[in-house]
């Protein structure tokens, strides 16, 4: 964190200073480490086994907060008879379908729920078929990733319940069973943490949560970036609902972004699968807003996403305006659909097979930021066109004269047909508008200085792009020119011709009101959307920001005039009602009394009847603790006084994910992709449901399953430097960043430099079955061996800020052209914070002698189109 | 306060005064508290940012991640990274019960320290000069046995493990070392108590470079004409220009993590001397002040820094003293010795006279 997030990070440093423990747990001793109380090197790619380990401490000495977990999880409620566990099944749960690499996921469901029925919704609801083609779908589609806020669906929101906890088929004893393996000794083995250290993380975690205390969990994509990349911030969860660490102060976990407003790009996303608030992308067989609406939840379940109708319509009012009529589905059917899997890297190989004309990039460079570098680069030179926004001309702009594949011959300029237009992009302090952070909190940036020259805001791009292609269209009679023609488009204020206005923008986000007395107000809250066309809304989540027609955004007023320091909430605004927490009516016990004086966030007023408290309560404000719903009750209705969780369909925190997930409802440790070590937990190595694509440019290095992955003895990790950000776009064309970290290096131990050879400052070539790159040397302390099961594990550090090219300040190789695609299934991320490689010294061949090099590598490995590729890896007879 | 200097060449004085400022504010200074630092080199961005410093050079220099190397003409805040096999307090560093072998630490750190010295001239940073690698330095020797599994020579574990980082800065004398030595006036005391250089009068003579005890102030490198101040001596200002606008300087204002403070001295040296009780009290012993004591050898410095062990781990000297302190006293002897010299000359002539 002190790395990549330095500012943020003097929070970490006052908390320290005012007593707290910071634990860091990173393969190597960073900058977040040096200031640390512990730093905990492990293995990367090792960490569930980490997380499980704490999971069955807790368990084994009943150290759970036990009211909490009873009354505020699923901890209680029973599952499916016919569930099977990984423990039954060496490493898989029941479901796996061979064939497709996917689970059917029925058996998971809670008791008495048909899974089938209720992961599907009301429309395409057939039944479960079981034969895994509905979960390959899913897992086309991301479909996880629309579950990234709202939860998956129940049927309906009764279940059984054994509040004694003692039931075998009650999660927390499948917990208990599940868990049972991840012993101190086998984190030990698999992580190469050394048990005494484990524990004394197990300790420091667990004696600092319960009534007076709550631990924190900050994470980054150094946890997200693995073909199991979901099931690890499962598992922390997992550790926070059975610690009581959710919904409290002090509690939770943070995701850290990689930019400035990453959290706004989701929930506003610029992801091919969900539209504003987490609303899930319209799927082809979506034929009515009916269809729709009700493949996004049950009527039948608990919690808010049982108003998604309002959200949706209020949606397509704001984007639709009066051509939004209950007639015509309020504009649904000009919606674009989607029928697979269109990311980021489907998208490239799409490109290599002529599918793909043209592509925008914005801000990315994904010739130097994207996993399989080469495989960026070869998919954009199939492309006619290719706009580049972006601050410099990025490798991503130039690809087409400088690449590493023209230096080897494999493409050649004057061969290369796509057009490349440059649009120089407006800085963050050129242009207003809003930032996103982790706590969900958005605070508006003023325009400080115009951009120079012909930079423009990316505003004023879209804005007019979609204004010339409207007049384009104009006149058209045909329907599906009808949505870009009805699109309201009207962001420019009065007597402006030029730039947009941001304010406008950000008001057409928070909503209005359309009929009656109070149109043209803006909402205060999305619970006054409706569905009937009455209220506009283009992002429900973040409807509020506008409130009273004031910019909440923009309020910069100082915790110092807010009577403390710790919540603030006059400054800037957090989604969703600028809450500050979320869940946190789990602050307070079932009665709605806080856990603790010290610990009081929000709380019941028995006299005025209502929840008050320092934060705006999460929770219907009038619903009394004791509150319980009729047989039969659904949507917020449905919650009883004592749901916390009230976008989870039962209300309830999921120890146990009973739908939602396609790799298994419990975080299991799994190998990475590429990994030296044999799964010491399961005869199953890997995730058997990631998404790997067989093709002769995506090769794998033989795991430890395979012969030959003694070719590849290392582990290596990348990530970022505290002088750099990210692909360099930003840092390597500034000289006075540049000179701070001006070369590409590899990070090693002393003993990995003296078994390969390896000078400090020398030249190091790292090897991978996609390529090899090569870097300078830092031999240090700060990167240890790890001793997993009597093998010593080497682990490489690349920083991957570098690329080639001839516009930047400094340039280099990139460290993730190393790597191959292998991607979690739930929100297809790519594998790169582990994965396997050799390392020799002095520097890689160039020229076509560099393909030859790296193929002599493939041939030494007897690596093939199929190596890494077999998802299934248990014995025959248990499969 | 101690008992005060019997001259304004040496001993505890406030120096805005002593140059001559009616009614100057308090003192300004820098505290910079290095248990804090996350090294992220803000303040060397910022400060070169606001001082229009220019970049300086793209060489690694595999000493950590300091790629700065030292101050200089173009370099008024450097982060030092300090790699050492030894426990800082309670720290624990995780490697113990690892693979991890012997500590390479010291003898990387020697082999970076030998591909910087020698190479700083009068005329600052020689980036050319500067140029290492492995053709220049040899084989790194770890100095480790050869062994298969690390780690299995018993008691040759590296456990202790301290990644110290400390963003240095001119120290801003009490007795400021190169401004007694400048003949052009360019280097003046502000009404602030800080040091700062006029480069407009500065004629480059280099005097004040070897008057520094802390090897701070040097003479830009560079081509006349091309570079800006080539030739001409170049230091922190302590941002003199922001000062008189009522802000903080750049760097501090950058550092997210408050390491450097900036404000009135008194104020500073009360701070600090709590903090230090602070870290004593959780464990670090060795953490200390530097600089801080107006009876040291320059009098005090006005931008002093909490270490967390000896300041020569961090490349400081440990007991600085103002090149210029015996000027009063050898002057005194030089005039003695005129005198002498005159009268013994004189009584030659009247007794030659005889």
């Amino acid at each position: 964190m002190a790395e990549c997030h330095p500012v943020g990070f003097q929070w970490v440093m006052e908390a320290k200073a005012r007593g707290a423990k910071v634990i860091h747990i990173d393969p190597r001793f960073t900058r977040t480490s040096a200031v640390s109380d512990v730093h905990v090197p492990l293995r990367a790619g090792s960490d569930i086994a980490f997380l499980g380990g704490i999971v069955k401490y807790i368990l084994d000495n009943e150290l759970y907060f036990r009211e909490y977990v009873t009354a505020y999880t699923n901890a209680a409620t029973l599952i499916s008879e016919d569930y099977q566990d990984t423990e039954n099944l060496d490493g898989l749960f029941s479901g796996y379908d061979a064939a497709t690499g996917t689970y059917d996921t029925s058996s998971w469901a809670y008791e008495g729920h048909d899974g089938g029925e209720s992961r599907r919704g009301a429309v395409d609801g057939a039944g479960a078929t079981g034969d895994g083609e509905h979960e390959a779908e899913e897992r086309e589609r991301a479909a996880g990733q629309e579950l990234g806020n709202r939860g998956a669906n129940l049927e309906h929101s009764e279940v059984e319940r054994d509040e004694s906890l003692q039931h075998p088929r009650c999660v927390l004893q499948v917990l208990k069973r599940h868990y049972a393996r991840y012993t101190p000794e086998v984190v030990e083995e698999v992580c190469g943490v050394p048990k005494e250290l484990f524990l004394q993380v197990c300790e420091a975690v667990t004696v600092n949560s319960g009534r007076e205390r709550t631990t924190a969990w900050v994470y980054s994509v150094g946890w997200t970036q693995h073909s199991v990349g979901v099931q690890y911030i499962r598992g922390s969860a997992i550790i926070q609902l059975l610690l009581g660490n959710m919904g409290r102060p002090g509690g939770g976990i943070m995701a850290l972004r990689g930019h400035a407003s990453i959290q706004g790009s989701t929930d506003i996303p610029t992801l091919y699968n969900i539209l504003p608030g987490y609303l899930p992308m319209p799927r082809a067989e979506h034929a009515s807003l009916r269809d729709y609406l009700g493949s996004i939840g049950s009527p039948g379940q608990k919690g808010f996403w049982t108003q998604a109708p309002a959200y949706t319509t209020s949606l397509l009012k704001a984007w639709f305006g009066d051509a939004a009529t209950a007639e015509n589905d309020y504009g649904f059917g000009w919606l674009p659909r989607i029928n697979g899997n269109h990311g980021t890297y489907q998208t490239v190989m799409d490109m290599l097979d002529d599918k793909v004309e043209g592509y925008f990039l914005l801000g990315q460079n994904p010739a130097v930021g994207s996993a399989h570098g080469r495989m960026q680069r070869m998919g954009m030179s199939h492309l006619k066109w290719l706009v580049v926004r972006d601050l410099q001309l990025i490798e991503s702009a130039t690809f087409w004269k400088d690449a590493p594949e023209i230096a080897t011959g494999e493409l050649r300029t004057k061969d290369i047909e796509t057009e490349v237009f440059f649009f120089p992009a407006a800085t963050h302090v050129e242009k207003e508008g809003t930032f996103t952070q982790t706590q969900r909190m958005l605070q508006w940036r003023e325009k400080a200085v115009s951009p120079p020259g012909d930079a423009r805001s990316e505003l004023h791009f879209f804005f007019h792009m979609g204004r010339m292609l409207r007049e384009r269209y104009e006149g058209s009679t045909l329907e599906r020119d009808q949505g870009l023609l009805s699109m309201t488009w009207d962001y420019l204020e009065p007597g402006e011709s030029e730039e947009p206005s941001a304010d406008l923008v950000l008001r057409e986000v928070n909503g209005c009101h359309l009929a009656g007395d109070e149109a043209g107000r803006p909402l205060s809250t999305f619970v006054e959307m409706k569905d009937d066309g009455t209220t506009s809304g283009g992002c429900w989540i973040y409807t509020g920001v506008y409130a009273n027609g004031i910019n909440q955004a923009a309020r910069r007023t100082s915790w110092r005039e807010q009577g403390g320091p710790w919540l603030a909430r006059e400054w800037g605004w957090a989604w969703p009602a600028n809450r500050r927490i979320l869940y946190n009516r789990a602050s307070a016990d079932p009665e709605g009394k806080p856990w603790s004086e010290r610990k009081a966030l929000v709380w019941w007023d028995e006299e005025a009847g209502r929840w008050t408290g320092h934060d705006v309560p999460d929770f219907p404000v009038t619903k009394a603790p004791s509150y319980r719903p009729p047989e039969g009750a659904s949507g917020p209705d449905g919650l009883a006084g004592d749901d916390p969780f009230i976008m989870q369909a039962d209300g309830k925190g999921w120890l146990f994910a009973p739908s939602g997930l396609l790799d298994g409802p419990l975080p299991a440790h799994y190998e990475p992709h590429e990994s030296p070590v044999r799964n010491p937990l399961y005869s199953q190595q890997s995730n058997p449901t990631r998404l790997n694509f067989r093709r002769k440019d995506n090769l794998s290095n033989p795991p430890v399953t395979e012969p030959g992955n003694d070719v590849f003895p290392y582990v290596f990790t990348t990530y970022r430097l505290t002088e750099h950000h990210t692909a360099g776009g930003m840092s390597r064309w500034v000289p006075y960043l540049s000179e701070l970290q001006p070369e590409f290096f590899c990070e090693v131990s002393p003993e990995l430099a003296r078994e390969r050879g390896l000078e400090n400052l020398g030249w190091a070539t790292i090897v991978t079955a996609r390529t090899a790159v090569e870097a300078r040397v830092l031999v240090t302390d700060r990167v240890v061996p790890l001793d997993i099961a009597g093998t010593v594990v080497h682990q490489i550090g690349l920083p991957y800020h570098w690329g080639v090219g001839s516009d930047a300040y400094v340039s280099g190789d990139s460290a993730n052209d190393l790597f191959a695609l292998s991607l979690d299934p739930n929100v297809l991320i790519q594998e790169c914070k582990a994965a396997t490689c050799d390392i020799q010294p002095g520097r890689r061949p160039t020229g076509p002698d560099l393909l030859r090099f790296v193929e002599e590598y493939r041939s030494r490995a007897g690596v093939t189109v199929e190596t890494g590729n077999a998802l299934l890896t248990l014995p025959e007879a248990t499969a | 306060m101690s008992e005060r200097g019997t001259t304004s060449w040496y001993g505890p004085l406030d120096p805005a005064p002593d140059a001559g400022w009616t009614e100057a504010p308090p003192r300004k200074g820098f505290f910079t508290d290095t248990s804090i630092c996350i090294g992220c080199k803000a303040c060397e961005v910022a400060c070169k940012e606001w001082n229009a410093v220019p970049e300086d050079g793209l060489l690694m220099l595999g000493s950590s991640y300091d790629n700065t190397g030292a101050l200089g003409a173009s370099t008024w805040r450097h982060v030092a990274f300090i790699e050492q096999p030894k426990a800082l307090g309670p720290q624990e560093a995780g490697f113990a019960g690892t693979a991890a072998g012997p500590p390479g630490s010291d003898v990387l750190n020697r082999t970076a320290d030998s591909a910087l010295t020698g190479d700083r001239t009068a005329l600052g940073t020689d980036s050319s000069r500067l140029e290492v690698g492995p053709a220049g330095l040899g084989a790194v020797d770890l100095g480790m046995p050869s062994m298969t599994l690390p780690g299995s020579v018993d008691g040759a574990q590296r456990t202790d493990f301290r990644w110290l980082m400390a963003s240095d800065v001119c120290k801003h004398c009490t007795h400021a070392g190169c401004l007694d030595v400048c003949p052009t006036g360019a280097l003046f005391r502000t009404e602030f108590g800080t040091v700062v250089v006029q480069d407009d009068i500065c004629n480059g003579c280099g005097y004040c470079v070897p008057a520094c005890p802390f090897g701070v102030i040097d003479r830009r490198a560079g081509e006349k004409g091309v570079t800006k101040n080539a030739g001409i001596a170049q230091k922190c200002t302590l941002c003199y220009d922001r000062l008189g606008d009522g802000l903080q300087p750049a760097c501090a204002k950058a550092c997210p993590t408050t390491s450097i403070q900036f404000g009135d001295l008194d104020e500073l040296r009360e701070r600090a001397e709590k903090r230090v009780e602070q870290m004593h009290a959780q464990g670090i012993p060795s953490a200390r002040l530097y600089g801080e004591d107006p009876c040291d050898g320059v009098g005090g410095v006005g931008a002093f820094f909490l270490l967390l062990d000896e300041p020569e781990v961090y490349g400081l000297p440990p007991d600085p003293v103002v090149t210029t302190r015996d000027l009063p006293a050898m002057w005194k002897k030089a005039a003695l010795a005129a005198a002498t010299m005159l009268a013994g000359a004189v009584a030659v002539f009247v007794g030659g006279g005889s």
